[in-house]
């Protein structure tokens, strides 16, 4: 019985420490003090489910492929005509993004989408396709793989017309359930609290 | 320049559209307003690859692209090409006899140009994958990778 108590303290003192704090700004936890209360490892990591569910949508997910090639509707197809990557993830000669998506979307469905800063995949490190909860999280606070720090991502999610595009899609496509700013409320807050890696427990 | 006057810069000339609805797309300029009929409708939607013209020299669907987003582009059709068929891709195309029904062409002759002027020396593979959005309901994919082979070697098969 005591060795049982002691098994599951050292389990919740476990999961108040095990973290991933990469990226911290002066109001945002970082390694150094990386301590929550349980009830804001618990409101942290509700925020991350909630994240983690509009990066799997499709509208995020398909332009986050595990691989080079973009991938389409709902079901994550890969994209037809071929279409890869290119060297700077914007297609290839003769096949570039913005030859069919233009800077808008276009009108009927079944047509190229479009937006104002202009398609293209995320970087190939930037992988959400396949990506459990804890392996996201680490993925995104990791600036090699992320390209970003904390404050990059957030302005990502926030103001980026890529992002902003999963919740207007155009015609023919569902966009993302979540309401954007409750996406971007759920982000701030599991970043302010020192971007804590999900784990099992937590989530039960 | 009043609201619906939108001018284009079309194989290096200026043309203006009185009137015109900034939504329509390129390709019903090109055709209807313009007159320039070497560009074809295929599918419309931006799937076949057909209506291929360059802007800024690269590949682009004349069929979904507005005409209200082209101020200050330039450009280019498979007339503006070259103004006697002496490119070395169209010269390619009759050394190989490239077409069949020939519909399909001049998209895929814009869209190796754009290919070959990134690519010079593209491979296989770099045409294969520049060359994925144009269909040819003919099948005459081979010729068409022979042609862009030879264009790229200067005439030599």
């Amino acid at each position: 019985m005591s060795k049982t108590i002691l098994t599951g303290t050292t389990l919740a003192l476990g999961s108040l420490l095990l973290f991933a704090c990469a990226q911290g700004s002066k109001e945002r936890r970082s390694p150094a003090t990386a301590s929550l209360l349980a009830s804001e490892l618990v409101e942290a990591q509700a925020a991350f489910e909630l994240v983690y569910d509009v990066l799997q949508h499709p509208r995020c997910l398909n332009c986050h492929p595990a691989g080079d090639r973009p991938l389409q509707y709902d079901a994550g197809r890969a994209h037809s005509m071929n279409v890869v990557r290119g060297p700077d993830d914007r297609g290839v000669p003769g096949m570039r993004c913005d030859g069919c998506h233009g800077t808008s979307n276009a009108p009927l469905p079944h047509m190229p989408p479009g937006v104002s800063s202009g398609w293209r995949l995320a970087p190939r490190e930037m992988v959400f396709e396949g990506r459990s909860r804890a392996e996201l999280a680490l993925q995104l606070m990791d600036p090699k793989l992320s390209h970003m720090d904390g404050e990059q991502l957030l302005e990502h999610v926030a103001h980026d017309p890529l992002v902003q595009w999963g919740w207007n899609p155009g015609p023919g496509r569902d966009p993302v359930p979540v309401p954007h700013e409750d996406f971007v409320d759920a982000f701030r807050t599991w970043l302010d609290a020192g971007a804590p890696t999900p784990t099992e427990e937590a989530r039960r | 320049m009043s609201a619906n006057k939108i001018t284009l810069n079309v194989n290096g000339t200026r043309h203006e559209l009185e009137d015109a609805d900034p939504q329509m797309p390129l390709l019903w300029a090109l055709r209807d307003a313009l007159g320039m009929t070497g560009t074809k409708f295929g599918c419309g939607i931006a799937q076949c690859g057909a209506c291929t013209v360059h802007v800024d020299g690269r590949a682009t669907r004349s069929c979904v692209t507005p005409i209200g987003t082209l101020a200050d582009r330039s450009i280019t059709t498979i007339e503006g090409l070259s103004s006697d068929g002496s490119h070395p891709l169209q010269k390619a195309w009759a050394q190989h006899g490239v077409p069949q029904c020939g519909y399909c062409q001049a998209g895929q002759i814009m869209s190796a140009a754009a290919l070959l002027a990134k690519t010079p020396k593209p491979t296989d593979e770099d045409i294969d994958r520049g060359m994925g959005g144009n269909i040819c309901r003919c099948g005459t994919y081979t010729r068409i990778r022979a042609a862009i082979h030879t264009a790229a070697k200067g005439g030599r098969q």
